[in-house]
């Protein structure tokens, strides 16, 4: 028991959060709760704190909406929180299309499609910066907030809160795309959002650290990371992982047999190696 | 024949970094430039439905779209369950909030709870306020059409459903008297809706009688004309105004360098 905890702690806790998050808005629905109200792209906590989606504001400011003091703190709020804190933990602990993703990612390793497909994979991870950059001078152009009309993250997060419709076929194209098409097809090579919060989140504190001395080069590690060119110094260097793309899922943590593997604050990190 | 072989291993020389660099930058430009016009006329068409009623105090569509954020405080803050969010599948701009009257009209609360909550503002507090309170009489969500044709009332039957539902009844809808020349001897009641007043609530509509209702609640734009500025009531002092602060356009054509009688009576000259 103790090691099935240890090897799916950060996991479960993902989870939970993921899950509690989706009642908790469905509640404000369904029930009128009044802990967390409205959904990813904007909430209000206890009627009070409102939370905004950076990105969404920044499409509604290149679409030439005037962005009203309410959104402004919640923009603020979660921009400081992903800034400063969390990184780019949305991907990993919050967003719902997460589960999907990860079952995709978890059949495809249980049928062994790498094998089959092979490692290499044939998509740049850098097309979600390109998309990012498309859906401001889209929303510039037509002035709508382009990536919000077509968004299957809103699409499946306001689908489990307000109704779903044919919701469903997006929940279902990202899984088959995942599974099928594209290893991380959508999280880590197409998501515009995911891009956004790689760039937010790149000065971000905490961090995943690397100890060489301990790694065993099982490479487990890069087996279970969606964005396996953040560990590139697995098994060379102690470094931590700096990259923005890393999603702060500790997925990496669980599996490390070896301890080599773990979360640290990166002010933390550098003292200690200019220390030594 | 083993001559022409250094030939072709000429032509197979790697390529170059920089007709490489040149080849993945036009490629991407190119597949950037591809999805960029599929994304736009995408949202060009999800975006396009104007046959929809929106909350009360809803800013104009276009700077509508672009300042919802889509959230739900506004449903969730509805009592009646009234307002709803666009599903994949409605056909509407996806995840923008609606009503549909025949199902669950706006009950038209005087405090107005789907308002205040909206956190950008694409439902503005200041359209629906006057004198710094709440005011729900002034809204306009849509407004309401009667079909004569399918409405019994113009018929000569007696119904006055959609007046009595009313919420300002008297102001948006009034009741006409008239002659029902068929029998000689009956009233027409007939219901007409006065835009002035009508907030588009959809009461009337969910209260008609008809299968599918006589009278429905459309979207302000396209259930109004436009007289334009050169039509002036002159029996109205207050539209006559409009005269005082208007300034002369004289345009100059090739034919109105001469009079226009002249172009007609010299006829002899034209040819």
């Amino acid at each position: 028991m103790a090691t099935l905890w240890n090897s799916y702690r950060y996991l479960i806790l993902r989870r939970f959060t993921q899950v509690s998050l989706l009642v908790l808005y469905f509640g404000a629905n369904a029930w009128g709760w009044t802990i967390l109200m409205g959904n990813l792209s904007s909430s209000k906590v206890f009627e009070i704190i409102p939370l905004s989606d950076p990105y969404a504001a920044l499409q509604m400011l290149a679409a030439g909406a005037v962005l009203a003091a309410d959104l402004l703190i919640g923009v603020l709020i979660l921009t400081l929180f992903y800034f400063i804190i969390g990184g780019r933990a949305f991907c990993s602990w919050v967003c719902p299309v997460n589960m999907i993703t990860d079952s995709a990612n978890f059949l495809r390793r249980k049928l062994d499609f790498d094998r089959v497909q092979g490692i290499k994979q044939p998509a740049s991870r850098n097309i979600r910066y390109w998309v990012l950059a498309l859906s401001l001078i889209i929303s510039a152009v037509m002035g709508v907030t382009a990536f919000e009309f077509l968004s299957p993250i809103s699409m499946v997060h306001r689908g489990i809160v307000f109704g779903l419709g044919f919701g469903w076929a997006a929940m279902l194209i990202i899984f088959l795309f995942d599974l099928f098409v594209l290893k991380n097809g959508w999280c880590g090579h197409i998501c515009p959002l995911g891009g956004f919060y790689s760039i937010l989140g790149k000065f971000s504190l905490i961090r995943v650290h690397h100890t060489q001395e301990n790694c065993t080069l099982c490479m487990k590690c890069k087996v279970v990371c969606p964005e396996r060119q953040v560990l590139h110094m697995i098994g060379k260097e102690s470094l931590p992982v700096l990259m923005g793309e890393c999603t702060n899922c500790a997925r990496c943590i669980e599996v490390c047999d070896d301890d080599a593997l773990g979360f640290s604050i990166r002010n933390l990190v550098k003292n200690k190696k200019t220390g030594e | 024949m083993s001559e022409n072989r250094p030939i072709i291993k000429k032509k197979r020389q790697p390529v170059s970094d920089r007709r490489k660099f040149i080849l993945n930058m036009a490629r991407g430009a190119g597949l950037a430039a591809m999805g960029g016009f599929i994304w736009s006329a995408y949202v060009d068409e999800v975006t396009a439905s104007t046959l929809l009623l929106r909350p009360p105090g809803a800013i104009n569509e276009d700077d509508f779209l672009k300042t919802c954020i889509k959230c739900g405080l506004c449903v969730i803050a509805c009592p009646y369950d009234t307002l709803m969010l666009a599903k994949p599948g409605d056909n509407k701009p996806l995840g923008t909030p609606y009503f549909i009257p025949r199902d669950i009209p706006c009950y038209m609360c005087p405090d107005i709870p789907c308002v205040p909550v909206c956190p950008t503002g694409a439902l503005d507090e200041k359209s629906v306020t006057t004198d710094g309170v709440l005011d729900i009489n002034i809204a306009e969500m849509g407004l309401a059409v009667v079909d004569d044709e399918s409405c019994i009332a113009f018929w000569g039957i007696q119904c006055d459903a959609c007046y009595r539902a009313c919420p300002i009844l008297g102001e948006a809808i009034t009741i006409e008297y008239s002659k029902n020349e068929r029998t000689g001897k009956h009233a027409f009641m007939k219901p007409i809706v006065h835009s002035d007043a009508c907030t588009g609530c959809g009461l009337c509509e969910r209260a008609c009688v008809t299968e599918k209702p006589a009278i429905f609640v459309l979207p302000r734009e396209t259930a109004m004309g436009r007289a334009g500025d050169y039509y002036i009531k002159g029996w109205d002092k207050d539209d006559e105004k409009r005269l005082e602060n208007a300034s002369e356009i004289k345009t100059t054509t090739e034919i109105s360098k001469e009079s226009a009688v002249d172009s007609l009576n010299d006829s002899g000259d034209l040819y």
